[in-house]
């Protein structure tokens, strides 16, 4: 009698948590299907190097503005990283750091739009500009790096820290030689990750970097305003009268591919990576 | 009458390289080691014995510095190598671990190639390159008997080892940075019979020039590899002479009934 309860109750719960499961697929799912299905006819070549609403500016702008992104980010992640898994030795200080990383990683998106408005634009005089969403856009995905970095350094075993120590390394030789090689590969994944969310980002580049330009799309240089893919979208959308409902669809589509993207070569990386890593 | 001497510690004849002074040793609040006095001489190998969680392992780690790496980790006393207290300030923490190297119980590899891993330690601290780094990682191969198992695949992932020849290489690693002492950490506890034997006929070899002290729960392996035995019980040494005596006719009753496998 109660096994047989038991077994029931373990098919039930099963059942439950596989349906759980199955509804966090259903909106990515759905998302993509109704973006194909409603822009598919807006979905060509022309989309992205016609005029007037030709995607190109707006992709060549979000990749630069990631990429950017990705450098700015990555040597202050890093290096917070290490210092936090490698050097610190607990204490008030260092808490007050985490508790920081946390709150940041809190912080809405607009927020930092408005702080890198005040701080890059105006204040550093980098005006509406690449550098300057590039600037807040890396404070954004700080914190994700961070503690992405964090976790890959603490998958490498003390074992391995112990043995180049007891062979006379310094700390610093250590980390270097030892473990932020064996680190990079989840270090490198959790940077895509956070810059695949910085790709989709729009209030934090509205005050601070995007332009809607017909003219001269394309930046000259880090001082220039650029075209951005989910600022396009919001432009498409909001402001220009007469773009057909096809291309706004289509226009959503292009981005959420570059942000899936991102994530599956990161997915895939890490994978792969992990494959080859025995300890 | 000092502590020590009521404790049956023998002080060895002959050259000295290795000695504690009422070292004491702390994690936190907790006392690891109480006023452990013991002279280890040169180009010997001593064994240290004692059940778990005595205290041989932080004792080991005492010799070399490597309690610095646990944060609450704190000593007391002296620990004179070559007549000179390594705990003193002015000490050079690398030159003492080039000096005095370790082997830990679960070998481990950088990964990396077999060669890379040899060569870590000279490129850490020469400028050494080239044919003259090779001579070095061939000597320490063959140093730690594995230079004729692994010639071919120098530049192979030092993972695809199996786990005895993985520890001789990381015996090689050690030897590589040329040190007089080799601090060794139930090195066998996680290998096979054979690979077992293998390592403690290197041991033997390897006391020809160097200085091993070696902890072990295999009393076989202690008799058979040592010629002095100390043995440890929560945290204090007990008793320490020649192999021989501790295991033939030690003076203390724990250490007797410890040997004949009668507790711990
Ligand atoms: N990192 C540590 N932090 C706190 N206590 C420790 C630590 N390492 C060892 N100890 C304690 O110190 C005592 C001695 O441990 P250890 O030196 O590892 O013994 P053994 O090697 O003889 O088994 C044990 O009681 C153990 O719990
Ligand atoms: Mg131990």
């Amino acid at each position: 009698m109660r096994i047989v309860s038991a077994q029931k109750a373990e098919k039930l719960s099963f059942a439950g948590l596989w349906l759980c499961t199955a509804i966090v697929i259903l909106p990515v799912l759905g998302i993509t299907v109704v973006l194909v299905w409603r822009g598919a006819s807006a979905l060509s070549w022309d989309l992205i190097v016609g005029t007037p609403h030709g995607l190109l500016a707006p992709i060549v702008g979000t990749i630069l503005l990631v990429t950017l992104t990705g450098l700015i980010a990555a040597p202050l992640g890093i290096a917070a990283a290490v210092y936090l898994t490698e050097y610190s030795r607990g204490g008030p200080l260092v808490r007050l750091v985490r508790l920081a990383i946390v709150n940041l990683a809190g912080v809405p998106s607009v927020v930092y739009g408005l702080f890198g408005l005040a701080l890059f634009v105006t204040l550093f005089h980098f005006g509406r500009s690449l550098l300057a969403g590039a600037c807040t856009l890396a404070l954004l995905v700080l914190p994700l790096v961070i503690s992405t970095s964090e976790e890959a350094l603490r998958q490498v075993p003390g074992s391995l820290r112990h043995a180049s120590l007891a062979l006379g390394a310094s700390q610093w030789q250590t980390v270097r030689r030892v473990v932020l090689p064996n680190a990079l590969p989840g270090i490198i994944t959790g940077l895509i990750l956070s810059i695949g969310r910085a790709a989709g980002e729009t209030a934090p580049i509205l005050f601070t970097a995007a332009f809607y330009s017909l003219t001269d799309p394309f930046p000259n240089s880090l001082l220039d305003p650029i075209l951005a893919l989910p600022y396009q979208l919001f432009v498409m959308v909001m402001e220009v009268p007469n773009v057909a409902p096809a291309t706004k669809w289509a226009t959503a589509f292009v981005l959420l591919a570059i942000v899936l993207g991102m994530n599956i070569v990161a997915v895939i990386l890490r994978a792969r990576l992990r494959g080859s890593r025995r300890w | 009458m000092s502590a020590a001497e009521d404790k049956y510690i023998l002080h060895p004849e002959g050259e000295i390289k290795i000695e504690t002074k009422d070292l004491d040793m702390y994690y936190g609040n907790f006392q690891a080691l109480t006023d452990v006095s013991v002279a280890m001489p040169s180009r010997h190998i001593t064994a240290l014995i004692g059940p778990s969680g005595c205290g041989k392992s932080s004792f080991l780690r005492c010799l070399n510095r490597m309690n610095e790496v646990i944060p609450e980790a704190r000593v007391d006393g002296q620990v004179l190598l070559d007549g000179n207290d390594i705990y003193q300030a002015d000490t050079d923490v690398v030159q003492l671990r080039k000096r005095v190297g370790m082997v830990f119980q679960r070998p481990n590899p950088f990964p990396m190639s077999i060669y890379d891993n040899v060569a870590y330690g000279p490129r850490l601290h020469t400028a050494t390159r080239g044919s003259e780094l090779d001579e070095i990682v061939e000597r320490s191969l063959r140093g730690a008997a594995l230079w004729g198992e692994v010639k071919d695949k120098l530049h192979q992932s030092a993972m695809d080892l199996s786990g005895g020849q993985q520890q001789r290489l990381c015996i090689a690693r050690v030897l590589a940075v040329e040190p007089e002492v080799l601090l060794m950490d139930e090195p066998c506890s996680a290998l096979d019979p054979t690979a077992t034997f293998r390592i403690e006929e290197l041991m033997t070899e390897l006391r020809e020039s160097y200085t091993i002290i070696i902890v072990t729960h295999n009393m076989y392996q202690a008799s058979r590899v040592s010629q002095y035995t100390g043995f440890f019980l929560l945290g204090e040494i007990i008793e320490y002479g020649h192999t021989e005596q501790i295991f033939e006719n030690p003076a203390d009753r724990r250490t007797d009934d410890y040997v004949r496998g009668r507790f711990g």
